[in-house]
């Protein structure tokens, strides 16, 4: 059984212009399916405004979905009430993007850490300060002592993302949710702070969803990446077959094949392909991405591609690959 | 702000005496601490009522309408004080001789009372206090005034009619009848109504006739002469006695001087003022935070919760405040606690409540908030312990603006005659003096007193919040 399975998941986002016109929807993640196998690590990547926050948060319950379903260890979570998700809130956490907002600035690193302990009322005082120094350790913040009495403001970007995985690791969960954990850091400190998240996520056998719009870093933190477009995934695989062997134009388009001595870096990333994405309140009839496509067809344009598995763990939603 | 860090209390206040006007502001708020701290050690609550309700006639011996002692200095003039000359407490200058008529069981009694005299200017008010020991008959007296230069004026015929009496010189008609018989017989015509205390107490010459003319005759001389008050008089019955209290009342009392009434303005100031900081804090910080938990309910929760408490927000801010408070009180007279009820009622759903709203929408958007939600923390908590202590630091400006304002409000409503009945504000002071025409009499400390208080109190609380402001808006401070 996965962990996470997403069948169909929803969230559209109800737009009003004034009180009396008819809402409008923006569909801002529309039709996602995914399984996640527990300890496993999976990205989900795609070019900003494609819905990869919204079905972050929308997993972890911070939106209320739209329709479809999110089943976490076979229990059906979708629409439970806040109330009842206590225990889900404790097993699934977030690392968010923004290392300078994700932290409350009027507690100590100690509070911090210790509020997620308080709030699932785990262990006595002495009992969780074990657990703060243990959390703060495994994540390298050290002298611990140093450390604990410390505001937000005192420590560096990386030293606070550091922080922020700490509080997500210090409940022990089953998945982390980490939304562009390095985005806003510098690039110095990147590469070490998804280096720890990985070894952490293999040390702890955590599921991991890793969103980020970087392709060239997933090869190496995830078993597995996703590519979003308009709301939807577009196509799935084991890392090493969506760097080398892209099925979808728009996947192909994000990774441009470039001569380079070494067989690593032969692939050259860019995080926009040409054209523009479309408009999620009214997208694009049939397949979202054809208005872009080097390829369009004539069932392009009229008919949403299924999911079609050319191998048994790669699929893809293209037009390109539907047997004739 | 984060890379200036956190605002604590601690860091706030500390920060505010980098300002020259915290740190003004802060000395003059530290002087009416320190003040309200002596006037309620010095003078318990429930004395400072009995006193200024003027309970077992605490007053008498006090003049009205004295002007505060250090006037001495601002007019360069010996203003007088007042005498107190006590046979009964045997103070010297108190002659007292009882003789029995042989065969009868009648006394003759004399008694002198004595005092000297140097002040620059005459007395206000002169009263004799009687206390009386009598059995058959009513003592029957006559009482003479005689002056440092001999002259021996009969004031009146009198009976004793009871143990405790006060014989009210300056005031009596047939004292003033023998004053004037006096002036008329030795000077001349008066050209003016002059008053029976001149008349006590002026160089007899026609200088007298006018009260700007008349000078005082003084107790200074080769040698000392004195003024003395003689008391002739019978006493029947074995028992009886007859002591006498003179009291000359003077013009400068204590440093605030005395109302209409005698009291002693200064305890009206002084306990004015722990009622002014009490009044405008708890009012200031009650009303804030209800304002804060309304506003953050309504900005949290959103949805239809948020449209009924802005849209009750909009309807009380176009209510009339300061008419409906004033209806209020004249319909009931509100003690000053029930002001304070009343105040919170009135702006539950003030102004404030929106632009604190606007600050706990800006909150609510913070991604530690959003996190606090992924490790599931309760609304409850999100507020009381994320989105509070957040907002907390960018309100205390305008808490500790709005202080004024109450304190004024306070004394408007006292002004208008709606105050605290029993509570002496400096509200109250000043409605006295005006109701009593202090601004035509010229008592302008009975006005200027209170006055000077209340704006002390609004302009340490203006300066503090200016520097709190710069603090917490760091974008004033370029300016
Ligand atoms: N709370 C919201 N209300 C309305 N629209 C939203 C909201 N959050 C995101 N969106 C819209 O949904 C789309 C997807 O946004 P997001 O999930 O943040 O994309 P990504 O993380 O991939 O950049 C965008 O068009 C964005 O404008
Ligand atoms: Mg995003």
């Amino acid at each position: 059984m996965p962990l996470l399975q997403l069948e169909q998941l929803s969230k559209w986002f109800e737009i009003k212009r004034t009180i009396f016109s008819k809402p409008l929807y923006l569909r801002a993640v529309d039709g996602v399916n995914l399984s996640l196998e527990e300890g496993e690590a999976i990205s989900i990547v795609g070019e900003s405004g494609c819905g990869k926050t919204t079905l972050g948060k929308t997993i972890l319950r911070l939106y209320e979905p739209t329709g479809g379903k999110i089943i976490f260890e076979g229990r059906d979570i979708t629409f439970e009430r806040a109330e009842a998700l206590l225990w889900y809130k404790r097993r699934a956490q977030i690392v968010q993007q923004d290392p300078f907002g994700s932290l409350p600035p009027f507690f100590t690193v100690y509070r911090i850490l210790e509020e997620p302990l308080l709030i699932h009322q785990i262990g006595n005082a002495k009992l969780r300060r074990e657990m703060i120094y243990k959390a703060l350790e495994t994540v390298r913040l050290t002298p611990v002592e140093e450390f604990a009495p410390k505001y937000p403001h005192m420590l560096s970007g990386g030293q606070r993302q550091r922080v922020a995985i700490a509080r997500a690791m210090i409940l022990r969960p089953k998945l982390i949710v980490a939304d562009e954990p390095v985005s806003m850091l510098d690039a110095s400190v990147r590469i070490e702070i998804l280096k720890l998240m990985r070894d952490l996520q293999k040390r702890f056998s955590m599921s991991f969803i890793y969103i980020t719009h970087d392709l060239a870093t997933t090869r190496y933190f995830s078993e597995r990446i996703s590519i979003m477009y308009a709301g939807q995934i577009i196509e799935i695989g084991p890392s090493n077959n969506i760097i080398n062997e892209p099925l979808h134009p728009y996947t192909q388009a994000l990774l441009k094949a470039i001569p380079d001595p070494d067989a690593n870096n032969r692939k050259i990333f860019r995080e926009v392909p040409p054209g523009e994405p479309p408009n999620l309140i009214s997208p694009p009839p049939g397949c979202r991405f054809h208005p872009r496509c080097p390829y369009t067809m004539d069932i392009c344009r009229i008919e949403s591609p299924p999911e079609i598995y050319l191998q048994k763990d790669h699929m893809v939603r293209c037009w390109l690959y539907a047997k004739k | 702000m984060s890379a200036s860090g956190e605002l604590s209390i601690k860091s706030i206040v500390r920060e505010v005496l980098t300002y020259r006007s915290g740190q003004v502001g802060a000395a003059i708020l530290l002087f009416l601490i320190g003040l309200s701290i002596y006037a309620v050690i010095a003078i318990p609550y429930d004395r400072a009522i009995a006193l200024w309700r003027g309970e077992e006639s605490c007053w008498i011996e006090v003049p009205r309408n004295a002007m505060p002692y250090w006037y001495k200095y601002i007019m360069r003039k010996n203003l007088p004080e007042t005498i107190v000359v006590d046979g009964l407490r045997g103070d010297p200058g108190v002659i007292k001789a009882v003789t029995e008529i042989p065969g009868t069981n009648i006394k003759r009694i004399l008694l002198e009372i004595s005092f000297t005299y140097d002040y620059d200017d005459f007395p206000s008010e002169v009263n004799l206090f009687f206390y009386a020991n009598y059995s058959e008959s009513l003592p029957l007296i006559k009482i003479y005034w005689i002056k440092p230069d001999g002259s021996n004026i009969p004031l009146i015929s009198y009976t004793i009619r009871r143990p405790y009496t006060i014989l009210y010189l300056t005031i009596n008609d047939d004292v003033q009848k023998s004053l004037l018989e006096f002036v008329r017989s030795n000077v001349g015509e008066p050209k003016e109504y002059i008053e029976p205390q001149l008349i006590m107490f002026a160089v007899n010459d026609e200088t007298m006739l006018s009260a700007k003319t008349a000078k005082i005759l003084k107790s200074t001389g080769s040698q000392i002469r004195k003024y003395t008050l003689r008391i002739e008089g019978m006493l029947f019955g074995k028992d009886s006695d007859l002591n006498a209290k003179l009291v000359v009342y003077g013009k400068v009392y204590g440093f605030a001087g005395t109302d209409h009434l005698r009291r002693d303005v200064s305890i009206a100031l002084l306990w004015g003022t722990p009622i002014a900081l009490a009044f405008g804090l708890t009012s200031s910080l009650a009303i804030s935070i209800v304002q804060l938990i309304i506003a953050v309910i309504s900005g949290w929760y959103g949805g239809k919760v948020d449209f009924i408490i802005q849209r009750l927000t909009e309807i009380y801010m176009i209510i009339p405040f300061l008419p409906f408070l004033i209806m209020i009180s004249s319909l009931y007279r509100l003690t000053i606690w029930v002001l304070v009820a009343v105040l919170l009622v009135l702006s539950i759903f003030g102004a404030g409540v929106k632009s604190t709203r606007a600050l706990v929408m800006q909150v609510k958007e913070e991604p530690y908030i959003e996190a606090a939600l992924a490790y599931g923390a309760s609304s409850r908590r999100i507020i009381f312990l994320y989105i509070i202590p957040k907002i907390l630091p960018p309100m205390i400006p305008g808490l500790i603006g709005s202080v004024p304002g109450f304190v004024f409000l306070e004394a408007s409503l006292a002004f208008l005659g709606l105050g605290d009945p029993f509570l002496p504000t400096w509200g109250k002071v000043i409605n006295d003096a005006f109701s009593n025409g202090a601004f035509y009499k010229g008592y302008l400390w009975w006005i200027g007193l209170p006055s000077i208080m209340l704006i002390l109190t609004a302009i340490s609380f203006a300066l503090i919040g200016f520097a709190l402001d710069k603090i917490v808006n760091p974008r004033l401070r370029e300016w």
